[in-house]
């Protein structure tokens, strides 16, 4: 693809299909179909001819157009003449030129977009990826790096995605209002999802996969566009700006990744701090705490601790119990076992962590080791990073478990 | 669009504490309100699978065996054939199966035929 055409399609891709999806009745798959078409088209003329004075337009109609001459080549079927006809109706008003989208119906469209990949009739991967390509305006090839799966598997996991959606008649539309906070909820966990996905690597070598982190924020961005009266919308942008604002900060220049308490804090990003907060103040204000906020809370207070000492660990505490009321996870419980480490010592943090159980996996096992070379009580610690080095599945994680766990024998040995 | 809910249930898994009468009561109001809302095309309960009868033809051959195509847990203890908008719709009718605490309701879109 050539530059112009691959900045198009990464700016206005989510809302051209967005819109063709809605044009095409919520046939997601023949969207996207039409769309790649467009794509084909433009990469030969639009070199040769110049870009068009208004790309996202002219791939619009001439998307339209593809669909349209598919359809009349697939005219065999019965059905498929009602559609032609439906089609040519539809699109009637604008066979020859490039109509200028409304810019109104184009979020409702990105809206319906973002809920319809978002929907909890898809396995939560595929929603990942489908969300991830559909808005991103990404190929698949791009969108099989960003998840370290072959370019094949992802195009069967798309294409079997789109098909669902087609066959088993998934509505393209925002939710009527009694399904909209649990359906918001999902769409808002997806975001958060490719966020995480892309901020510590479950699987895979890299600790970071800054792309996917980019992906999630210019999602999150698009929702508290679309939705600014929502409280967790905005607690989840502003969780998400507070918690990218770190990330210069959590390499060191080896690539080496470093504790909280060892990062530069003149590396964090002051301006996407501030602006998170802001968000967060905004999304306080309307007085309907939720999980993202408070998460947002507790990164801002993490922001605004000017080195690790001044950390108000109190406050992070009540906020990791409020947390726990509403989300009791095993990540969350964690989380609160650590903060009362080191608010009320390491003895009482590895108390709670004693209560979480299972399913919490190498955070779990880093947490206990943590506390465990705080509270001196350093064979076990040592013992409890090799646990956790054993189980995590990351190279760069590893890398962290080990040199955390050396410098705890270092201080055993003196 | 029209749709299948597949009613699927473990006979052992029903609870202790099941009333027969409060039970076939739930449904039939559910079913009732299908039909006031105008959605109910069909639906039936079956006979446990021990009653059913198998065939497969092969190698030209006719073979019948007692009992239900596979032995399983699960097995489906009756249909409701609906027509509704989309699946938000169809999932909100599968989700008000009464025995939904203890069965699994799969919905399926029924192939258009034309």
């Amino acid at each position: 693809m050539d530059d112009a055409l691959e900045r198009v399609a990464r700016q206005e891709g989510g809302a051209i299909l967005a819109g063709l999806a809605r044009r095409f009745r919520g046939d997601l798959e023949r969207a996207e179909e039409a769309l790649q078409e467009a794509y084909a088209v433009a990469a030969t003329t639009w070199p040769r001819d110049g870009v068009p004075a208004n790309p996202a337009a002219w791939l619009t109609t001439t998307a339209q157009r593809r669909a349209l001459d598919r359809v009349r080549r697939e005219q065999v079927h019965a059905a498929r003449m009602l559609e032609l006809a439906a089609l040519q109706e539809r699109l009637g008003a604008q066979e020859d030129d490039a109509v200028e989208p409304d810019p109104c119906s184009i979020d409702d469209d990105r809206l319906a977009l973002i809920f319809t990949c978002c929907h909890p009739a898809l396995a939560p991967d595929v929603r990942i990826a489908l969300t991830v390509k559909s808005l991103g305006g990404l190929s698949v090839a791009q969108v099989a790096r960003l998840f370290f799966v072959s370019e094949a598997a992802m195009a069967r996991r798309l294409v079997r995605a789109r098909r669902k959606i087609a066959v088993a008649g998934i509505p393209f539309r925002v939710p009527p209002d009694a399904l909209l906070p649990e359906r918001l909820g999902g769409v808002l966990r997806v975001v958060y999802l490719i966020y995480t996905e892309g901020h510590a690597s479950a699987d895979g070598d890299a600790l970071q996969r800054p792309e996917l982190c980019v992906e999630a924020l210019r999602l999150a961005r698009l929702l508290a566009r679309l939705m600014p009266d929502d409280p967790e919308v905005l607690g989840l942008l502003a969780l998400l700006l507070l918690t990218e604002a770190r990330r210069p900060g959590r390499l060191d220049d080896d690539g080496r990744a470093l504790t909280l308490q060892e990062q530069d804090r003149s590396r964090w990003d002051g301006e996407a701090i501030a602006e998170g907060r802001a968000l967060l103040e905004a999304a306080m204000r309307r007085r309907r705490p939720g999980p993202y906020q408070l998460q947002a809370a507790i990164a801002a207070l993490h922001a605004a601790a000017p080195d690790f000492a001044a950390t108000d660990w109190a406050q992070i505490v009540a906020l990791y119990g409020a947390l726990l009321r509403l989300h009791p996870t095993a990540a969350v419980r964690v989380n609160h076992a650590v903060a009362v480490g080191f608010c009320r010592g390491p003895e009482a943090g590895l108390a709670l962590l004693e209560k979480v159980g299972g399913g919490a996996g190498v955070a779990l096992l880093a947490a206990r080791a943590g506390l465990l070379a705080r509270a001196c009580r350093l064979p076990e610690a040592d013992t409890a990073y090799a646990e956790a080095i054993a189980v995590s599945a990351n190279a760069a994680q590893r890398a962290e478990l080990s040199s955390l766990r050396a410098a705890a024998q270092g201080g055993w040995t003196i | 669009m029209l749709y299948t809910i597949l009613i699927y249930g473990d006979p052992a898994a029903i609870p202790a504490d099941f009333d027969q009468d409060a039970a076939r009561t739930a449904w039939m109001s559910l079913t009732q309100e299908m039909g006031e809302a105008g959605v109910l095309r069909g639906g039936e309960a079956l006979e446990p699978t021990d009653t059913a009868t198998t065939l497969r033809e092969r190698d030209g051959e006719l073979v019948s065996t007692d009992g239900p195509f596979a032995e399983t847990k699960e097995i489906l203890g009756g249909f409701y054939l609906i027509d509704v908008d989309d699946l938000d719709a169809a999932l909100s009718w599968a989700a008000r199966m009464p025995n939904i605490g203890y069965a699994s309701i799969e919905v399926r879109p029924v192939m258009p035929t034309h």
